[in-house]
């Protein structure tokens, strides 16, 4: 009797979201007062499917970071890449970038629903290759059941028809989230997006942001200026330098999800570790106030 | 209801002192003729159908006019607000346009293009164009910044950033460039008419002035342009109202 050997696959399963690879990054803007360097000799490497939390002194660059990975900018030096290949730069709008700013950028005469549906309304859906949809749909029909799926997803299926000027702060972050959702894009990228929210909000957020990508992980960037917002989320925790800016360190997270927003008061050593990392990008003036 | 009441009151109140003056100066019909004399004569000039003859013909302009000159100068006024290079290039000949008094171009106008219909159209879309073409300009520019990264993030073209963007944003402004404009579409029809026409009300005002000395009749000519201007400018007021969400 023959057994049939058991097939071993090696290969881990493809992993979801595209890789991000930043390379001697430089940004410099003109300005009236000469040019000014944002990043310098920036470079990075964020695996497919990691949740990666960036953190650093204010004007660092954490938002031109997100700026070139959006496409919305490009290096002045260096490259930014999003897969190898072809078609490796980012271009914005081509539907693998989503994208939830600081303020939640919802056109004021648009209902929430059309709001969300909105980046599937420039270009057919048929022609983002990325957006899982039934095959021939592109009509503004599919849109708004596709927009009223991402609002249930965040818990705003009540709202879709309201305006804007409607929402809380935190409804109108969500409906933010919902718009960058819709296209299911391989990179998610979080520009502070619940700063201007009070901390119990905040804290319900990250917690609903976790279980979104456990449920479908994506390469996601997360901007903060929370260590314990950072302890909670990040497989990775990036410390950038002040302008500028540059990787100061990199500090994996390894704590089993999903984390509650206790997380941060549980992994004392870690958050030292965060905290000195931080203090030592600060200006030595403002040290002394940094507690470690 | 109340605002009705309150615009008969003003109405009431307007006839009452324009009567009053009348009776207390002892002036002449011929100089200043009270409401019921211009009243009365109204009513002969639209029984002998006088006055709907010259107002058909001075509405017709005002709103052929208005037309050609708001879709102009929206578009162009867009493409102002868009491109620095386009503005810089256009700028000079639309101030010089609006500079040069339309009493003192209307008669070339009206040489150039036959004395007609269109002669007057165009001199009407003229003295339209100034007002609403900034106001479009300075309204597509001052759509939100953000909004703009925002569009520009989700891959709009910039006819899709203009059309569901910046054209929405302006409109609140386009639309107080559109209340002054039809109010400049009834004198640019007066002034076209003056230029040379045979009809309208700007020529009834003429001939009951000058021709007939029929005062009278020049202040029921002047009150149905009044009218024509309020009643437009109301009708523009309205579709703002129903046009631009206010949540």
């Amino acid at each position: 009797m023959t057994v049939e050997p058991t097939i071993q696959t090696s290969r881990a399963p493809m992993p979801a979201g595209l890789p991000l690879r930043l390379n001697g990054v430089n940004v410099v803007f003109p300005s009236a007062a000469g040019p000014l360097e944002a990043l310098r000799g920036l470079t990075l490497d964020i695996p497919a499917g990691s949740l990666t939390v960036v953190i650093g002194p204010n004007g660092c660059g954490k938002s031109t970071l997100l700026r070139l990975i959006a496409g919305l900018l490009r290096p002045t030096e260096g490259s930014v890449r999003l897969i190898e290949g072809v078609d490796a730069e980012p271009r914005a709008g081509d539907g693998r970038v989503g994208l939830v700013f600081q303020q939640p950028r919802l056109v004021p005469w648009l209902t929430i629903l059309d709001n969300v549906a909105l980046p599937l309304t420039f270009k057919p859906v048929s022609r983002l290759p990325l957006v899982r949809v039934r095959a021939g749909s592109t009509t503004a029909d599919d849109a708004k059941v596709l927009a009223q799926e991402a609002l249930d997803r965040v818990g705003l299926a009540d709202a879709a028809t309201s305006y804007p000027a409607h929402l809380s702060g935190g409804m109108a972050q969500r409906a933010g989230l919902a718009r960058a959702l819709i296209t299911d894009p391989p990179i998610l990228l979080l520009d502070e997006p619940f700063s201007a929210l009070d901390a119990l909000t905040r804290e319900a957020f990250d917690g609903e942001l976790q279980r979104l990508w456990m449920n479908s992980p994506r390469t996601v960037v997360l901007v903060t200026h929370s260590v314990g917002e950072a302890i909670r989320m990040a497989d990775r925790i990036v410390v950038m330098t002040a302008r500028p800016g540059s990787v100061a360190r990199v500090i994996p997270v390894d704590m089993p999800r999903p984390r509650p927003a206790t997380a941060a008061g549980s992994a004392t050593d870690l958050e030292a570790k965060v905290r000195s990392a931080l203090a030592e990008v600060h200006p030595p003036e403002l040290r002394p106030w940094i507690d470690r | 209801m109340r605002r009705l009441a309150t615009t008969l009151i003003s109405l009431a109140g307007f006839l009452i002192v324009w009567k009053l003056l009348t009776v207390l100066t002892g002036t002449p019909d011929y100089i200043l003729p009270a409401p019921e004399v211009v009243a009365g004569r109204a009513l002969r000039a639209i029984g002998s159908g006088l006055l709907w003859e010259h107002t058909a013909v001075t509405l017709s302009e005002i709103l052929l006019g208005l037309t050609v000159g708001a879709a102009t100068a929206i578009t162009v006024g867009v493409a102002l607000g868009k491109s620095v290079v386009i503005e810089r290039v256009l700028s000079p000949y639309i101030v010089a346009a609006q500079s040069v008094p339309i009493l003192a171009l209307a008669p070339l106008l009206d040489i150039w293009f036959g004395g007609g219909l269109l002669a007057r159209v165009l001199i009407c879309a003229l003295i339209v164009f100034f007002p609403i073409a900034i106001a479009t300009m300075v309204g597509v520019r001052s759509a939100d910044p953000l909004l703009v990264e925002l569009f520009r993030s989700l891959g709009a073209t910039p006819g899709q950033r203009a059309t569901r963007l910046e054209i929405p944003s302006a409109l609140p402004v386009i639309f107080g460039g559109l209340r002054v404009g039809v109010t400049l579409a009834v004198i640019g029809a007066v002034v076209a008419e003056w230029a040379g026409a045979s009809s309208g009300l700007g020529v009834l005002i003429n001939i009951a002035n000058q021709g007939l000395f029929d005062t009278p009749l020049m202040f029921v000519a002047l009150t149905t342009l009044a009218v024509i201007g309020i009643s437009l400018h109301g009708l523009v007021v309205s579709i703002e109202r129903r046009l631009i969400v206010h949540p």
